[in-house]
């Protein structure tokens, strides 16, 4: 039994440690006797719908994302059609933004999104950079906090009725006002916190593995419990900083 | 105000915070006036008979003005922020504690360069390197380098220009300007296999494709070339070949420039070091010394402040390695490792201001060669949790991690861990580093800096 990943541009998208949360999935998978396989997936490479059972695309800064944004852009029924089908996604800082309609930059210049999540970013006058703290429901009833850090210019406005990701318990989040943090379609979540974000959050690693198993096998996976004692360590250390001093230019 | 009543209100300012324990007084005077007199810089700069040479970079500007201090002091009085303080307060207070200075040498931080370029108009600036750093405190890359770019387009006509050709964004900088000095290492031998992971300026400043690298010696600082456009590391006017590693103890090269060798042995370890004595050096010829001059300062450079310091704890010493961001903690693992790589380590993780608030940085460097040798790391400070999930998922097993978040615990424990006339590890972020020195001057075993820099 293998988990098959697609990593979308590692070469060009890793600027906040995304490769820890790659780490984290893959450890966490292995601890369970499960497979993780991760493909790198570049400009002009092939991306066949179904053929993976999770996406990841991580984070770059402006020069990097308008490099590969074109190519992002042309993969948008794919991508799609993936998350149509089951597939699960952790897109976080630029690569959430990209996966929406479009991205405008400080230079007025707008790069195409893949067109996932319904939402729109402009670049802001002021970054918002700090401690977040969001507020998850992903299964209904049950709660979850998720705990990392967000540095970004960008403004997302999510369409209304769009699903959120979580609400802001303390942080900025998409636009600094709404209360909204992230997106989510289906299987397909994107957020701005990084940090990596999925050490301090191994619930949501383990929901979007057992969604990717899911997608594989077809039926949701009874996932075991892991020794998380550090995790929850530093996710309560997070969470104190979110509240203490996120939020604030 | 009188410029004379109000460095004597510092003074007091300055003895004041080391009364009441805030520290080492290295910034406050500064701050304080500073408050009172925004332009005090601007004058007190141009007070200065023989002007001021500025030092940045991401990593290695404590160092290359350290060793810079140390060709240029025998020969001259210097205003030097030897203890770090590289911002304005910081700056301004070196120029108000020095005692009649000729020249001011200030490590600048690479985003507050382009205000104090402008303030102390220098004669000679001399810009190292720029690796992705506390992206929560200095924004991307690219705009530090555009900072950086107008500070070279805004200097005096006469004054010297000094550039890393290593690096594709600031040995671009050399086109700005003719007669700028352009460093970088020479020695092939010493290049990576492939770029690490934090490799940050791969894409070709103007084409956007991937470089080609001849040679990559530290990060993405080496012998690069972009095979579409055309744009290449620009010809070095001084330059290290015959670069020979001696482990922990120092590294010897030779230096070359205008048709002139000179051997040079330093005791200070690593490649990073190399760039850093090639930048003291540089800066040093841009100011007038003389070759043999700019040899004997580096050979007799130590280690400046918490960068590969040793500290000996009664019948066992500390290596003090500060890390604070990928490309530096790379090439501290690397040196370690080259070094014959420790089996116990501490590892201190802060996050406050000064350390970057964004720890995800830790996620970016490859501390693997040190995990693979460590039978026990023993994490510490106020992530130290964070540092413990860095290498529990790094593949470390979770049992042989100790995490101890108070400072002085963890430094007890790791020396309980050491054996006899053993060197422990030590690798801080910088309050972490600050917090264990002073936790090791109250013991009574090293000066507390201001004393030590004064």
């Amino acid at each position: 039994m293998t988990i098959r990943v697609a990593h979308l541009y590692p070469e060009y998208l890793n600027i906040y440690a995304d490769r820890g949360n790659i780490a984290v999935l893959s450890s966490r998978a292995r601890w369970r006797g499960i497979g993780f396989e991760v493909e790198p997936i570049s400009v002009g490479d092939e991306l066949r719908p179904g053929e993976h059972d999770l996406l990841y695309i991580g984070g770059g800064q402006d020069r990097e994302q308008a490099l590969i944004a074109p190519d992002l852009a042309a993969r948008g029924d794919a991508i799609r059609e993936s998350v149509a089908g089951g597939v699960a996604v952790l897109a976080v800082c630029g690569g959430y933004q990209l996966l929406g309609r479009f991205y405008r930059g400080r230079d007025g210049v707008e790069l195409p999104g893949a067109g996932l999540f319904p939402h729109e970013t402009v670049a802001g006058a002021r970054r918002m950079i700090g401690d977040c703290l969001l507020a998850c429901e992903l299964n209904p009833g049950t709660r979850q906090t998720l705990a990392g850090f967000e540095n970004h210019a960008g403004v997302t406005r999510l369409d209304d009725g769009a699903e959120p990701l979580g609400r802001v318990a303390a942080g900025f989040g998409n636009d600094g006002e709404s209360g909204f943090e992230g997106a989510r379609v289906g299987s397909a979540v994107g957020t701005y916190l990084h940090g990596p974000l999925l050490p301090r959050n191994p619930w949501l690693a383990d929901w979007l593995l057992a969604r990717a198993l899911e997608h594989r096998d077809g039926e949701a996976p009874e996932l075991g419990p892991l020794p998380d004692g550090l995790e929850q360590a530093a996710h309560v250390v997070s969470a104190e900083r979110a509240k203490s001093r996120g939020g604030r230019f | 105000m009188p410029l004379t009543v109000g460095i004597a209100g510092a003074r007091v300012a300055a003895g004041l915070s080391r009364l009441v324990g805030a520290g080492g007084g290295t910034t406050v005077p500064g701050k304080v006036l500073s408050s009172l007199d925004p332009e005090l810089l601007d004058r007190l700069a141009q007070r200065l008979p023989l002007g001021a040479a500025l030092v940045s970079a991401t990593n290695g500007k404590t160092t290359t003005a350290a060793m810079a201090a140390q060709i240029l002091g025998p020969r001259v009085r210097l205003a030097h922020n030897a203890s770090g303080a590289n911002l304005l307060s910081g700056v301004t207070s070196s120029l108000l504690s020095a005692k009649s200075p000729e020249l001011g040498l200030f490590e600048v931080d690479e985003a507050a360069l382009p205000e104090i370029a402008r303030r102390v108009r220098p004669r000679a600036v001399c810009l190292g390197n720029l690796f992705r750093d506390q992206l929560d405190r200095y924004g991307e890359l690219e705009h530090v380098a555009e900072g950086w770019r107008s500070v070279v387009q805004g200097l005096d006509p006469a004054a010297a220009l000094v550039v890393n050709g290593d690096d594709p964004q600031v040995g671009d900088l050399a086109r700005e300007r003719s007669g700028s000095i352009v460093f970088g290492l020479d020695d092939p031998r010493h290049a990576v296999p492939e770029l690490l992971h934090a490799a940050d300026s791969k894409w070709c400043l103007r084409c956007g494709r991937p470089y080609e690298y001849a040679a990559a010696y530290v990060g993405h600082l080496g012998a690069y070339r972009c095979p579409t456009c055309g744009h290449a590391r620009p010809e070095l006017g001084v330059a290290a070949r015959g670069i020979e590693l001696r482990g922990l103890d120092g590294v010897d090269f030779s230096l070359e420039t205008r048709g002139e060798t000179r051997p040079v042995r330093l005791a200070v370890p690593g490649l990073y070091n190399v760039y850093n004595a090639l930048g003291a050096a540089s800066l040093a010829i841009a100011l007038g010394s003389k070759l043999d001059d700019v040899v004997a300062g580096l050979e007799r450079f130590g280690a400046a402040f918490g960068r590969f310091e040793r500290i000996p704890i009664g019948d066992k010493r500390l290596l003090v390695l500060l890390v604070k961001n990928p490309a530096g903690a790379n090439e501290a693992v690397r040196t370690l490792v080259a070094g014959g790589p420790p089996k116990l380590a501490v590892l201190a993780l802060n996050d406050a201001i000064a350390d970057g608030r964004d720890v995800s940085w830790i996620w970016d460097v490859d501390w693997e060669p040190l995990l693979a040798g460590l039978e026990r790391v023993v994490v510490t400070g106020e992530r130290a949790a964070e540092m413990a999930l860095r290498c529990k998922y790094g593949g470390f097993s979770a049992e042989a991690i100790e995490v101890v978040p108070q400072l002085g615990a963890a430094l007890d424990r790791g020396l309980e861990l050491s054996p006899t006339g053993g060197e422990l590890v030590v690798l801080p972020t910088y309050t972490a580093m600050l917090g264990l020195r002073r936790i090791v001057a109250d013991r009574g075993f090293v000066q507390p800096y201001w004393e030590r820099a004064a």
